[in-house]
């Protein structure tokens, strides 16, 4: 406010282009995208500026109130001015909801592809969420590197968490197996529910030689079976009691 | 013009092919040549082809890998294909190029492995009287 009054004392730049005015303008974006963040809505934002006119104007009804003509000019000026200033608040708080939504995005992004060590060679990665080409992308680099850092043999894909596996998705998916197995590692596609099998099997798709299997725990088991490891139950116990 | 050829070790058994340089078509075919003599002089059964250090792939490169698969499978030698980065087997994904005929390993030690216990089981067949 204080910029505002000390930019405007100076001079009524028509275009708000002066250097005078970049103090002002850059405190108003700081504050829309500050508000945006806050979760104000565009108009609060804008309120805000437009909430200046009846005191501006009063004072200038005071100011030029022996000079009709004077007056409307300076009337037209302000407003103006208070005009243009509110569209940028607008625009800057449009600017930081966008970035906020795209850091959202890219936050999801990450999230919803971690890849896990299960065994010594063994990963998994649990897809959450409809599958599209670019998390495809994401989960394909990811699952890559982690059978290159882990020395991985098996690839589990869990698709518990997929809603719907209609031919894209399933082509995806072979894709991704696909280059798994380039790098040497072979890949078991696990939480099949029913409805899905129904609908690959309707919708024709071929998962060629890929090993399904309706539960992480199964393909685990056949997992561990692949790398000539097994899981035995520990007679401690029993041991301890005697 | 220097003539850049890619050296083939013999490893005992086996044929060894560590590709170190970026690979241009004349040298994919260049390799493919020499792999062919040399399999026929040494007679191996297995072929590691050790590809860690190749960054950039086309479709013909990739055609040429496969195409050099199953010239060993023809000459009786199992072909593993090693190292490869995943960069690059997202690349030939994209390329709609899955080199089904293809063995694949993550790193020599595992295709050295995989190539063994591929020669063992060939050596268990009845061999014909």
């Amino acid at each position: 406010m204080a910029l505002l009054t000390a930019a405007a004392g100076q001079s009524f730049d028509e275009e708000l282009a002066g250097e005078r005015w970049d103090d002002v303008r850059a405190g108003l974006v700081n504050l829309s995208k500050r508000r945006a963040v806050a979760g104000f809505s565009p108009s609060e934002t804008a309120t805000f500026i437009f909430s200046l006119k009846k005191p501006l104007f009063e004072a200038l009804n005071r100011a030029y109130a022996s000079d009709p003509a004077r007056l409307s000019e300076e009337i037209w000026l302000a407003s103006t001015v208070l005009d243009k200033l509110g569209l940028l608040t607008v625009d800057a708080f449009q600017q930081g909801r966008e970035q906020l939504i795209l850091r959202q995005q890219q936050e999801l992004l990450d999230l919803s592809t971690p890849v896990i060590k299960l065994w010594d060679a063994i990963v998994a990665v649990p897809l959450i969420g409809t599958l599209d080409s670019e998390r495809t992308q994401v989960v394909m680099e990811s699952l890559l590197e982690a059978i290159v850092d882990n020395e991985a043999t098996i690839a589990i894909i869990d698709i518990t968490g997929v809603p719907t596996v209609d031919t894209l998705v399933a082509q995806h998916l072979l894709k991704t197996v696909a280059a798994a197995r380039l790098m040497g590692a072979e890949c078991i596609i696990s939480g099949i529910r029913p409805q899905i099998a129904q609908t690959i099997v309707h919708l024709g798709v071929d998962l060629g030689e890929m090993i399904t299997k309706s539960t992480l725990a199964d393909a685990l088991r056949i997992a561990l079976a692949k790398c000539d490891l097994m899981v035995t139950k520990s007679d401690r116990r029993v041991a301890s009691r005697d | 013009m220097i003539l850049e050829t890619i050296p083939i070790l013999k490893l005992g058994k086996l044929l060894l092919v560590t590709i170190q340089v970026d690979l241009h078509d004349e040298l994919v075919l260049t390799l493919q040549d020499d792999l062919t003599n040399k399999l026929a002089v040494t007679r191996s059964r297995g072929v590691l082809i050790d590809i860690s250090a190749l960054e950039i792939v086309d479709s013909f490169i990739g055609r040429s890998l496969a195409t050099i698969a199953s010239i060993a499978k023809i000459m009786d030698a199992t072909t593993v294909l090693v190292g490869m980065r995943p960069a690059v087997a997202i690349t030939l994904v994209e390329l709609g190029m899955s080199l089904k005929g293809i063995r694949t390993a993550l790193n020599v030690d595992k295709g050295m492995k995989l190539l063994h216990d591929a020669m063992l089981e060939q050596e268990a067949w009845p061999s014909p009287r």
